[in-house]
């Protein structure tokens, strides 16, 4: 259920993020999803990829500063509200959401958004006890 | 090991009756032949003759740095031309180099310091050094190499770069003891990881590491990044070249200064008063066996403590305390004191902050900035903003808790802090080129 998502220490200097892409598209790597955090000095690029350990591989070659973390994607009702729902069931629980993000596409009715938590094992359990649908994560890396 | 037993464990008073000797002799050769002398000590109203003690050596006027500059190239040589057989330089990054010349002698005893200071850090015949220390102007090289020689180990002349096939050589040639800046131990043992080699496995004992001013935790942090002993060497080409001190393996606790050669004293660097042994201040050296260019109460902007008790492992010859800085190397921030090596100590305490680092000193209008450039490394990444925030505001807290400055911290991706083969560039100062 867990999807390995590939998160890079960027510094802001123009052309960075080029050349992360760079990397990965000359290696045949897609990317599913992502989100850029930044600061004045620094942003963390958090990526979803067809072949994470692959990338992993090529960008510390590249000697890029990586790692790997685990997420989950969630299945959210694409209606007003559907988020909401999911949002206070994880609070009722005590777990955090770090972070999150969305993917373009739609599964569905549905819309799919990654989520960072605190504690990821809680927040699996719970959300699967409340029938919200986790995607699998090969289903997440061939959307 | 002693290297020369007689001279390394001489009881005090004879190692001070030596010193006074050598001295009077070493003052009247110089008031003859070098007119800077003369005229310093004719300035001060002193002649050789009124130093009857080496107490009295406080009554003499330094020599600087910049009247070594001032008197290039031959200016200060108490020999002719004719009897020095060897030249060195100091790099000299602004304005002229200072130079030094050699006599036969003098190389002699060089080599005589250099073999005592390998055996005081565990090496002998037998061993296989590997020199990289540059080889040219500068006096690491060659020195080290004489002295290496001298002891009857089997001498590798790398100098500096080249890196890898360093490693190569290293491996291949079992490689025992290793030379060098303590920035390019580091260095070495970083890009044997990226090649896959595990560099705490090789044949490498001993580290005889100097030529910059390095922290305790380096020194930590090289021993167990290359599996060694990290000795700490001390010279400077004005009066030597390496070999001017070092620490001996058995205390690793100081560096003994060969008092034999060399007469240490520390004096308040603001008013150039004599401080009591134990005091932090700038050390001073005096020549006292040097025949190309002697050097009386120079003084070597190192910053340090001087203490003469006995030492385990039998030396008589008093220590230094690990310098602490060069003077030269001091940033003043807004008015406080800094040096580099004290926010090596900061980073160094941090988990996982690895030892490259640069300062950027600049002004905003009239308010100097610090900024400390840190690399994140796979250790202290997180794909969290607020994690690695927080590593920011804590390197930033424990600087401003030691040091009392308020700095910026910029975190950098690795490896963009640039490498020196040789001494590492820890500043920029950008304030200079306004003003």
């Amino acid at each position: 259920m867990k999807v390995e998502q590939i998160s890079i220490f960027i510094e802001n200097k123009s052309g960075r993020l080029a050349e992360v892409t760079g990397v990965l598209g000359k290696t045949g790597i897609n990317i599913r999803a992502l989100s850029l955090a930044d600061t004045s000095d620094f942003g963390i690029l958090r990526l979803i990829v067809d072949d994470s350990q692959k990338a992993l591989k090529v960008l510390r070659e590249q000697r890029f500063t990586v790692s790997i973390t685990e997420v989950i994607g969630i299945e959210v009702p694409d209606s007003p509200g559907g988020l909401t729902s999911i949002l206070q069931l994880l609070d009722q629980h005590n777990v955090n959401v770090e972070y999150m993000y969305a993917f373009a596409e739609r599964v569905g009715n549905n819309a799919i958004i990654i989520f960072r938590f605190d504690n990821v094992d809680e927040a699996i359990s719970a959300l699967s006890s409340h029938g919200v649908k986790i995607l699998p994560s090969e289903r997440i890396t061939s959307i | 090991m002693i290297w020369n037993d007689d001279f390394e464990t001489l009881p005090r008073e004879a190692i001070e009756s030596l010193q006074l000797k050598r001295l009077q002799q070493t003052l009247e050769k110089v008031y003859a032949t070098v007119p800077f002398y003369r005229d310093s000590f004719t300035k001060a109203g002193i002649k050789p003759a009124d130093i009857k003690s080496l107490n009295d050596l406080q009554n003499l006027p330094f020599t600087l740095k910049q009247d070594m500059r001032d008197s290039y190239p031959y200016g200060l040589f108490a020999a002719p031309l004719e009897q020095i057989v060897r030249i060195h330089a100091s790099s000299g990054t602004t304005g002229k180099p200072t130079v030094v010349g050699y006599t036969r002698r003098d190389i002699d005893n060089w080599t005589e310091l250099m073999a005592r200071s390998f055996v005081a850090a565990g090496t002998n015949q037998g061993d296989i050094i590997h020199n990289a220390y540059g080889y040219g102007l500068f006096t690491g090289g060659l020195g080290a190499h004489y002295g290496a020689e001298r002891v009857g180990a089997s001498v590798i002349p790398m100098s500096g770069g080249n890196t890898k096939k360093q490693l190569m050589i290293m491996q291949d040639f079992g490689s025992t003891v290793l030379t060098c800046t303590p920035s390019y131990s580091l260095y070495l043992a970083e890009v044997a990881a990226e090649e896959g080699i595990d560099i705490r496995k090789l044949k490498l004992k001993v580290g005889i590491l100097g030529a910059e001013p390095w922290s305790e935790k380096m020194r930590q942090e090289i021993e167990a990044k290359l599996n060694i002993k990290a000795i700490d060497i001390y010279g400077l080409s004005e009066i030597l070249g390496p070999g001017v001190g070092i620490e001996c393996i058995e205390a690793q606790n100081g560096l003994h200064i060969w008092e034999d050669h060399f007469i240490p004293e520390i004096i308040n660097p603001e008013t150039g008063e004599v401080l009591p042994d134990g005091e932090k201040g700038e050390l001073v050296i005096t020549t006292i066996t040097k025949e190309g260019i002697p050097l009386i109460r120079y003084r070597t902007r190192d910053i340090t403590r001087l203490f003469k008790e006995p030492c385990i492992c039998g030396r008589t010859h008093a220590r230094i305390e690990r310098l602490s800085g060069r003077s030269d190397d001091m940033l003043i921030i807004r008015g406080v004191n800094v040096f580099p090596s004290q926010i090596e100590s900061v980073l160094f305490n941090v988990d996982g902050v690895e030892p490259h680092y640069q300062l950027i000193v600049d002004r905003d209008g009239n308010l100097d900035t610090l900024e400390v450039q840190v690399e994140v490394n796979e250790q202290t990444f997180s794909d969290e903003i607020k994690v690695l925030q927080g590593l920011s505001n804590k390197i930033r807290k424990d600087i401003k808790d030691l040091l009392g400055v308020t700095c910026k911290i910029r975190l950098v991706e690795p490896k963009t802090i640039t490498r020196s083969e040789g001494k590492a560039k820890r500043v920029i100062d950008n304030r200079q080129q306004e003003s």
